[in-house]
């Protein structure tokens, strides 16, 4: 840590935390409630469940994005950030909000839009959020001694993030056109601005980690953005193959969405090429395995296990089943949970001053949580091709397909209980490290 | 070898290019000839039924075109499936409707809101959805074959 003002990142990954912990309670219920176990069904529908497993996965890593931005943009720009007192009021009125929204799903106060179900009324009250967390890194940026391609893409992910936003506050009266531009808010993150967040973080990490040129990796990081953007942008319309829009998407959408796995292969080779090319080798390597971890299960999850079912072709039987939850759950894990927790690991011991990395808890949590999240997402999978067969090529009713495929969520949750004890693993670390210190200044020299 | 300024204009250029053609496939999509929703038949009734669609959030268990929740039948098709007064009823039970033992949520919907969710699900069945009308879950063709 070279920036006293860094030291708010510690509060944000500290939300982002309890968060995640909770996400993964409500996964459980969902779970839980698809083997007939669904006691809590009069306080906790399946729907509220759902909506708060979502949404808080959501926050979350916009919470640790912001945390992260919080940490790389003053040491990218060599300066303070530029007013810190209003970056802890960000983070309360983010965490108050968030709270409400929360609360809300238990109480039918939400709009059933998947993915987007904040109330209209809050949505303006995030906007004001994020446009105060704009100002201040942007501030901060331009005022800077230097501006680097790392930070410069952080924050375009950041900002064009907040712009998107936008489209899905409009009310359309055909579920149609409202599908269409949910789609502008939903797939143009995951599949756009956020791999900006991701290749930004990831770089800034590789240069830390590896003590590669900054202009190599630089030079790489326009290149995995040019193909984010290049295949993303039009491979939105692997969401309108079937919504009832016009037949031109099938082509569109078909031909860039099969190419969008280029972009993460080239995170996972320029990752482990960099890794290779290093010549320092950091101490903390803890935080190395959730980067290159990071950078190759993004390619599994969202590249490979993406592409899977982006044909129309395929589509039209995948679309809507199982199939893309098990794509949903791997490639959000591979390339959004696992960088925050990449940034967090490397942060830690940063901002405490504590080198309490490289012991053996962090190195189970890693592969607890990764080998869990793997099986998980296997049974997933399996629960999805069978539902396609027998709902969708055989024809049998719903209930009786569900039926058949409850065996393969005894198998999730018993994958899930391995995957929270890595998270919980992961937890325990994080709280071992204690509060951030000024003192950190000094001791983190050697390290950072 | 490319530099750090090409890769550069490889991101600028790629990215302007690809969304001016999506704005313009955008804007070619939602042309009203080239409508495939029945968009004029859109009346008061159905948009209610889509508020209601959404201030129940619905999509949290079942699918509609294949979007939202895999706990719950795909309902783009249901009033062709099951018919009205099998969802009016499912709309109206004062207990859980729950014939194979998964729940749904007591609603006691009132006569005019199930009219209107009713008006919303023909809508949406009608829809001309490229082919996947034809897959997505059993037909009402479909089930007197079998
Ligand atoms: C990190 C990146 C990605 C994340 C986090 C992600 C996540 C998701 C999620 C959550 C859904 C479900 C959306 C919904 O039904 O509401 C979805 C759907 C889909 N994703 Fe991804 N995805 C990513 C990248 C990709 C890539 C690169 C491809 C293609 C190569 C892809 C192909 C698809 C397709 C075809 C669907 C639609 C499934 C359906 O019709 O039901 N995804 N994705
Ligand atoms: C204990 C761990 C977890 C369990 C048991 C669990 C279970 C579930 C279940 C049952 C659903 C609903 C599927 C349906 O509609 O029927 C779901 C949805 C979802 N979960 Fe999880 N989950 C867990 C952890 C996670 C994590 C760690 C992530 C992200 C990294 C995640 C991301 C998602 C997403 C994106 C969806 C929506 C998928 C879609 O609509 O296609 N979950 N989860
Ligand atoms: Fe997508």
């Amino acid at each position: 840590m070279k920036y006293k003002s860094q030291k708010v990142a510690y509060w944000f990954f500290a939300l982002c935390m309890l968060l995640f912990s909770l996400q993964i309670v409500y996964g459980f219920i969902m779970g839980f409630a698809r083997i007939g176990m669904d006691g809590l069904h009069d306080f906790i529908p399946f729907n509220t469940a759902r909506a708060v497993h979502t949404n808080l996965l959501v926050v979350w890593l916009l919470t640790g994005f912001m945390g992260a931005a919080y940490y790389i943009i003053p040491e990218e720009s060599q300066r303070e950030l530029v007013n810190v007192k209003l970056a802890y009021v960000q983070l309360i009125s983010l965490a108050v909000v968030g709270v409400v929204a929360i609360v809300g799903y238990h109480f039918n106060y939400w709009e059933g839009r998947k993915f987007l179900e904040i109330p209209r009324e809050l949505d303006f009250l995030v906007v004001i959020n994020v446009l105060l967390f704009l100002g201040l890194i942007l501030a901060t940026l331009f005022t800077g001694k230097r501006k680097t391609t790392t930070a410069l893409v952080l924050s375009m992910g950041l900002l064009f993030a907040a712009l998107l936003y936008l489209p899905g506050m409009i009310w359309f009266d055909s579920q149609v056109t409202d599908s269409f531009f949910r789609w502008w808010v939903v797939h143009l993150w995951v599949e756009g601005v956020w791999e900006l967040i991701m290749g930004g973080i990831l770089s800034y990490l590789l240069i830390k980690l590896t003590g590669v040129d900054r202009e190599v990796i630089e030079k790489w990081l326009y290149v995995i953005v040019g193909l984010t953007f290049l295949s993303g942008i039009l491979g939105t319309g692997h969401h309108y193959y079937y919504i009832g829009v016009n037949k031109i998407w099938l082509i569109v959408g078909g031909i860039f969405s099969a190419l969008e796995p280029l972009a993460f292969l080239a995170m996972a080779l320029f990752a482990m090429y960099m890794y290779r090319k290093g010549e320092k080798s950091h101490p903390n390597k803890i935080a190395l395995f959730w980067t290159i971890g990071a950078s190759i299960v993004s390619f599994i999850g969202a590249g490979l296990l993406g592409f899977a079912h982006t044909l129309p072709q395929t589509n039209i039987y995948t679309h809507g089943t199982l199939v893309t939850a098990m794509h949903g759950h791997y490639a959000f894990w591979g390339a959004y949970a696992m960088i925050v927790l990449a940034i967090i690991s490397y942060v830690m011991p940063n901002v405490t001053g504590r080198k309490l990395y490289n012991n053996a808890r962090g190195h189970f949590a890693f592969w607890c949580a990764n080998i869990g999240m793997l099986g998980m997402t296997v049974a997933f999978g399996v629960a999805g091709v069978a539902q396609v067969y027998m709902e969708r090529k055989m024809k049998m009713e719903f209930m009786e397909v569900q039926n058949e495929i409850s065996i393969h969520f005894v198998v999730l949750l018993l994958c899930a209980t391995l995957f929270a004890t890595g998270i919980i693993l992961y937890i325990i670390e994080f709280l071992g490290y204690g509060k951030p210190t000024d003192e950190a200044l000094v001791a983190a020299e050697s390290i950072d | 070898m490319l530099s750090k300024s090409q890769a550069r204009t490889f991101f600028l250029g790629g990215t302007v290019v690809t969304f001016l053609a999506f704005i313009g496939l955008t804007v070619y999509s939602l042309q009203p000839n080239n409508d495939q929703t029945n968009h004029d038949k859109i009346d008061a009734k159905v948009v209610r039924g889509k508020e209601l669609w959404e201030s129940n959030n619905c999509m949290g268990c079942h699918t509609i075109l294949g979007e939202g929740g895999y706990y719950a039948p795909e309902l783009t098709k249901v009033i062709d499936r099951r018919g009205e007064n099998y969802v009016k009823a499912v709309l109206q039970s004062p207990v859980p409707w729950a014939p194979r033992g998964r729940k749904m949520v007591v609603y006691k919907m009132n006569d005019k809101d199930t009219e209107a969710l009713i008006a919303y699900l023909k809508w949406i069945g009608n829809i001309n959805l490229n082919g996947f009308d034809q897959v997505v879950s059993p037909l009402a063709k479909d089930k007197i074959k079998n």
